[in-house]
């Protein structure tokens, strides 16, 4: 047993804090992190309220195994309704904070309400109290971090807050941990925001127990340990990051650029993780090291610095130091879908999210959509204050990531993401979202089942929550990938649901997540009762969504990838088969084909 | 012969995969707070760097000692705390010119570093093998070979 048993509920508008015991019947419904978190959710609030308005709840999330011995158990997982997209968002993250959290004592922190002015949380094992924000509010991430530690005089303190994106409302302002994790998706750092709460800081010294079998424990945590250890694709992400995948994408045709017109990117071989290990011509090299999450013998995290004769920071000395560097999703949002092959730029632009809290996939995606509308003449340079915003033009991604991070300009206008830009200059085929969601690096025409996972995925288009990536690989055609997008689907919401990271399945099949589950958590754990919870979860997402009023008609993609064939490469010639797969998936899940999951369906999960 | 841990920060990666083992081995518990061993970060994460107890052959803590709480494991040269003789006086934290030795307010003990009787935790799980366990009287073979390499390349 490596629950905690408790829960934090910190009612904001009162100022009241409660602890309650972790419901242990959801537990064994749900697992833990996301699942659980979904299922508090669904109980504590109603889906149909407005995502910024005080009846929002905010969920921060650990697993069964965060804080434990397991490989990469640093997860935690920020659940509530998205001002993005008006679905649920679930958004799950690194770093030390989760663990941090459960070592404190409690599983789950449960936030409701709007404080009437701005607050922290600061959370010492039992000690927890609501204090005043007053000299933080206005500050970015990393000062925010910096003023808490010395004013608490406790450097080994863990927080996570938002910049000034999320305190401004950003509608993709994330919640920043440990200077450069994040919860980054789907808006939630502007849910905090609109609580008027800055950050959360704690500081945990009770630890975490297995009460079940410590032995038979520690015993699969050294074979899975061992698997990870041995395992090739393991290697790869440890020495060159997820961003080896730009090559990759690029080599097939799948790497998004110039806001989704194109699949291949000229300069890529600019921005990629072999770009990020050469000397430039100064002799500078971008990357530094690689680091961990918390109890991550993977160490995908990249340590970069920026050439200081660079534009972004040669009058800028504050940048001067090493901080968290390119990753794939990163290098593409912040490079070839804007056209940027300026490896320099788009690190700073990196940093500029981390230290004002934005989820660079949202704001690179909808820079994109900005570029193409200027050059298209629906903005123009009055908008723009200036400045040109052209597709390859680095300070304009600097720029414009600094007046979106400080809310200045038209950073406001970057700040309301594709969909709302789109349609305020009159343009909303430009958008490329799903609900409101901006595609992460994967063009759906490229590659169909990524395609359906966006449009499936209930926090909006999403990479994280399917994985179709070996079949799409082989066939750029449609057939056959409804089937292993729902049901990777299945099993990430319960790899989501355990405190550990989506990474190991690199080494580790569903079935090592069930034994580990099963050495730590009372009862009997296989792989099929695992699964099962996975697909609960993901149907409980569904039904959040149908009752905040989403339907059918949102199960979609933008025009462009339905019907503007893929330019070059591997799939050249391809739209997305959007209508052949989704009725197949929909039966699949047993939904009907309104995408309504049938009372049968409810049923057989406990969800009627 | 005696073995050392030997520590090359530039291998960590701050994953505090050795926190947890030394807090698991002494405690039964995973809780960074409880280690003996400490990651310490710099610049964003640019630097981790392990630190715990050398094991002085003659140590100051052990030597400070007013009851002889802290006495020389023969077989391995730890200098070890006996928890039953130790009154929580903390002089040996004041005397450890390293911080190594700490109190704990549980407990009303201080605790330290005992390389786990021969077999030590931290060194048994880091995996990028920033912790190693070695002969003590070469602990600077490794950097001592590569130091070489560089003259001579
Ligand atoms: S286990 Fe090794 S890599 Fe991980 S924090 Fe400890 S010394 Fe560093």
């Amino acid at each position: 047993m490596s629950w905690q048993r408790k829960i934090l509920r910190v009612d904001l508008t009162k100022g009241e804090i409660t602890q309650e015991p972790l419901n242990m019947e959801w537990a064994n419904e749900y697992i833990g992190e996301r699942g659980l978190a979904t299922k508090y959710l669904w109980e504590n609030m109603d889906p149909t309220v407005d995502a910024m308005s005080p009846g929002n709840v905010l969920i921060f999330a650990t697993g069964p195994l965060t804080g434990t011995m397991a490989s990469t158990s640093g997860r935690y997982a920020v659940v509530t309704k998205g001002p993005l997209t008006g679905a649920i968002a679930c958004s799950n993250s690194g770093g030390k904070f989760g663990a941090e959290l459960k070592f404190a004592g409690y599983d789950m922190l449960i936030l409701e309400g709007k404080s009437p002015a701005p607050v922290y949380l600061h959370i010492n094992n039992g000690e927890v109290e609501i204090r005043p924000a007053d000299q933080i509010w206005g500050s970015t991430v990393w000062n925010t971090e910096e003023w808490l530690k010395s004013h608490h005089q406790d450097p080994q303190m863990k927080v996570a807050s938002i910049g000034i994106a999320g305190e401004n409302g950003v509608r993709y302002a994330c919640v920043v941990n440990d200077l450069h994790r994040a919860a980054g998706r789907s808006g939630v750092g502007a849910v905090m925001g609109s609580k008027n709460l800055k950050a959360i800081a704690v500081r945990g010294t009770v630890g975490v127990k297995i009460d079940k079998d410590p032995k038979a424990f520690m015993d699969v945590v050294k074979d899975t340990h061992q698997m990870l250890a041995d395992n090739a694709g393991r290697k790869g992400l440890t020495k060159y990051g997820t961003n080896a995948m730009l090559t990759s994408m690029q080599k097939f045709g799948g790497l998004p650029t110039h806001n989704f017109q194109e699949v291949q990117f000229e300069g890529a071989d600019k921005i990629d993780a072999r770009a990020m290990m050469k000397p430039n011509d100064s002799g500078h090299v971008n990357l530094i090291t690689n680091k961990a999450c918390f109890g991550c013998t993977i160490a995908c995290g990249r340590i970069a610095h920026i050439d200081k004769d660079h534009f972004t920071i040669v009058n800028r000395k504050e940048y001067w130091h090493a901080s968290g560097g390119l990753e794939y999703e990163t290098a593409f949002a912040l490079g070839s879908v804007c056209g940027i092959d300026d490896i320099d730029a788009a690190t700073f632009a990196g940093y500029l999210m981390n230290e004002h809290g934005m989820d660079p996939i949202s704001f690179g995606v909808t820079l994109a959509c900005a570029m193409e509308l200027y050059e298209k003449g629906a903005i123009t340079k009055e908008d723009t204050g200036g400045v040109e915003l052209k597709f390859g033009n680095p300070e304009a991604l600097t720029i414009m990531a600094e007046k979106t991070g400080t809310y200045e300009g038209f950073g406001q206008d970057i700040g309301l993401g594709s969909k709302r830009l789109a349609e305020k200059y009159g343009h909303p085929e430009l958008a490329m979202v799903v609900k409101g969601q901006e595609f992460a690096g994967y063009d759906s025409r490229a590659l169909q089942g990524m395609g359906l996972g966006y449009v499936t995925s209930n926090r909006g288009a999403c990479h994280l929550k399917h994985d179709v990536f070996a079949e799409d690989m082989e066939d750029t055609g449609h057939t056959g990938k409804a089937k292993p997008c729902k049901d990777s689907q299945d099993n990430i919401a319960a790899i989501d649901s355990t405190g550990l990271c989506i990474f190991t399945t690199a080494a580790w099949g569903l079935g090592d997540f069930a034994r580990q589950i099963n050495a730590a958590c009372e009862g009997d754990w296989s792989e099929d009762r695992v699964r099962e919870c996975g697909e609960r979860t993901w149907n409980l997402e569904r039904q959040f969504n149908l009752k905040a009023g989403l339907t059918k008609a949102d199960d979609t993609l933008p025009k462009r990838l339905l019907e503007d064939p893929v330019p070059t490469g591997t799939a050249k010639g391809n739209v997305h088969a959007l209508d052949k797969m989704l009725p197949e998936y929909y039966e699949l899940r047993g939904w009907g084909d309104d995408g309504v999951p049938t009372p049968d369906t409810l049923k057989r999960l406990g969800l009627s | 012969m005696h073995k050392a841990l030997v520590i090359d920060p530039d291998k960590c990666t701050s994953c505090l995969q050795c926190e947890m083992a030394c807090s698991f081995e002494h405690e039964g518990v995973f809780n960074p707070a409880k280690s003996r061993i400490k990651i310490f970060e710099f610049e964003h994460g640019k630097r981790s760097i392990p630190y715990t107890c050398t094991q002085c052959a003659e140590a100051w803590c052990m030597h400070a000692c007013p009851v002889e709480a802290i006495t020389v494991n023969l077989s391995t040269g730890a200098k070890e705390v006996n928890p039953d003789v130790c009154v929580g006086c903390k002089v040996c934290t004041i005397a450890c010119p390293f911080g190594t030795v700490n109190y704990e307010s549980d407990s009303g003990k201080v605790a330290k570093c005992d390389l786990c009787g021969g077999d030590p935790q931290c060194a048994e799980v880091c995996p990028t093998d920033a912790i190693t366990y070695v002969e003590a009287d070469w602990t600077g073979y490794d950097k001592m070979r590569d130091s070489a390499v560089r003259a001579h390349s």
